[in-house]
């Protein structure tokens, strides 16, 4: 098996942001501070746009470099992240295949590398602070960096408003 | 809104009112339900070990048994010896097959109002009820006093060490007069007869309120007054059971394994033990003799969490058993787990190893529960 698994403590287990939360879902209990999307997830990307999968990993590719992580929604469905399995540097990874997984308390959720390529780097922040991935899920929780083989791949990937509109066929 | 959120859920119900619908429902045993609420299941569940939360659990299924036959017919049923309860005592009892398979846990309370209260699980609703249907039917053939009541009433779960302050501020009655696997019926927040027992699935201190269900909304809307009480979904009544070392049905225990492999031999009374008239006492009780060749016990492990369905393995690497339950512990900051492992595996302290993703983790059989419980004895 490639997938070396970092040993990540359960460490800063309880997460200081709150998800956001739809008014009225908790009475009385008052609302979190910056429940906005942009508020949670920190300001958009300079970078290159983020491109989606199905699977809900998303890549933003900058000087031939990806960089991996997973969607908003992902997160929020997942949970609170308290322990981060992801691959050793090096890793040479076909499109779809499994990398790693993100585990909360109730359930695994397994990663598949929305590209091909090798995995030149991974986020060592997360061993310390798994939750980063709910808190900052499109900037400081991303999860690897990995080289593009084939560019051409990134054309069957999902663009921002397109992977918007897949969100909501499957919440329907 | 007049029903509760509480039964909300159920096929052709109304609407849970938007107050008590969870942040991400979820199907379970045909009902919709909460797996958690706005702050999510971490702070949930360590919410209700430091302080108190409210699961809505009217989806388990709630009878009464009248009659003078009554306890002859509920130990026709289940292993448990009911004659010995005291009034308005309960216990957790099984329900057993002929092969001594587990058809279902369940609470069962004799109250002082002439009639046993039986609380069983949501996914063994149908099963159980035509069981108990049956068996009624064959008794009053035979002339015996017996007859079945379903109950409509909510089920509230009030749980944690500030469970006991909290419903305190709503009674007449001394709670402190109610020990663990004690109920009575009370007015709690001025809504008469509701049967409060002291238990829980949780570990801490706490109750279950059988409530009438036109009057559930009003007691939850009371008990969520208090800034102590949060809301608490599946998700959290899932791990909390676990690190306490309860069973959940359908995962750790199952028609195909009977209460010696599941560490469960203390639900056998000594009295139906001696008579040896339970359903799938022979197989039992020689099993009990000869040792079972698997059995029920507690995991822990570093690493990656462990999940139900995972390997686990012997000293020499070769398949022992099968987790039926995982999830990294949000109290002990470790991963906790149950299975089941061939027999010589099972002493507390054995070193084993468990399978995530095609990679072996070490893991120690582990006494439960993982985390000490907190069960009211009065004085």
């Amino acid at each position: 098996g490639h997938a070396a698994v970092l040993a990540v403590p359960l460490a800063s287990i309880v997460r200081p942001c709150p998800l956001p939360v739809p008014a009225g879902a908790f009475p009385g209990r008052p609302e979190p501070a910056g429940s906005t999307l942009e508020a949670f997830c920190g300001p958009r990307a300079l970078e290159q746009p983020r491109k989606f999968t199905d699977k809900h990993e998303w890549i933003s590719v900058d000087n031939g470099i990806g960089t991996v992580g997973i969607s908003n929604f992902a997160q929020e469905a997942l949970g609170d992240v308290v322990y981060c399995s992801l691959p050793e540097v090096g890793t040479k990874l076909n499109k779809h295949d499994e990398f790693g997984a993100l585990e909360s308390v109730k359930a695994a959720s397994e990663l598949y590398s929305p590209l091909t390529g090798e995995v030149t780097e991974i986020n060592a922040a997360l061993a310390e602070n798994p939750g980063l991935v709910n808190k900052s899920c499109y900037q400081d929780g991303w999860l690897i960096k990995m080289t593009v083989e084939n560019p051409t791949e990134l054309d069957e990937l999902m663009s921002e408003d397109a992977y918007e509109k897949y969100i909501k066929s499957i919440e329907e | 809104a007049t029903r509760p959120g509480c039964r909300a859920g159920r096929p052709g119900g109304t609407r849970s009112p938007e107050a008590l619908t969870g942040l991400l429902m979820v199907p379970f045993a045909g009902w919709s339900l909460p797996a958690h609420y706005a702050p999510g299941h971490l702070e949930s569940h360590l919410h209700t070990r430091r302080h108190c939360s409210l699961f809505d659990v009217s989806h388990m299924l709630q009878s009464r048994v009248y009659g003078r036959d009554r306890v002859k017919f509920m130990e026709s049923l289940v292993v448990g010896d009911i004659a010995e309860l005291k009034p308005d005592q309960g216990t957790l009892t099984l329900l057993t097959n002929e092969k001594g398979g587990i058809v279902d846990d369940l609470i069962v309370t004799n109250t002082s109002e002439e009639h046993l209260y039986v609380v069983s699980n949501a996914g063994c609703a149908d099963k159980d009820l035509a069981i108990m249907k049956d068996r009624v039917k064959e008794l009053q053939a035979a002339g015996s006093d017996v007859h079945l009541e379903v109950m409509d009433n909510a089920l509230l779960a009030l749980q944690g060490p500030s469970m006991a302050r909290v419903l305190q501020a709503g009674l007449s009655n001394d709670l402190g007069k109610l020990s663990f696997m004690n109920s009575a019926t009370m007015t709690v927040f001025g809504v008469p007869g509701c049967r409060v027992t002291r238990c829980g699935y949780t570990g801490e201190d706490g109750v279950e309120i059988s409530v009438p269900a036109a009057r559930a909304v009003e007691l939850v809307e009371r008990l969520l007054g208090d800034p102590e009480v949060w809301l608490a979904g599946l998700a959290a009544r899932d791990s909390l059971r676990l690190e306490a070392g309860l069973c959940l049905y359908g995962n750790d225990i199952d028609e195909t394994i009977t209460p010696v492999e599941a560490s469960l031999v203390w639900t056998l009374g000594k009295r139906r033990r001696t008579a040896m008239d339970f359903p799938g006492a022979a197989v039992i009780m020689a099993q009990i003799k000869e040792k079972p060749k698997r059995r029920r016990v507690g995991l822990t492990s570093e690493g990656p969490p462990v999940r139900a369905h995972t390997a686990i393995l012997g000293p020499e690497g070769r398949r022992i058993g099968t987790v039926t339950s995982g999830c990294p512990s949000p109290s002990l900051r470790k991963n906790i787990a149950m299975g089941y492992v061939e027999a010589a595996y099972g002493r507390a302290g054995t070193a084993l190893a468990v399978e995530v993703r095609k990679q072996q983790h070490p893991a120690l059989v582990t006494k439960m529960p993982f985390v000490p419980t907190h069960y009211y004895m009065a004085k």
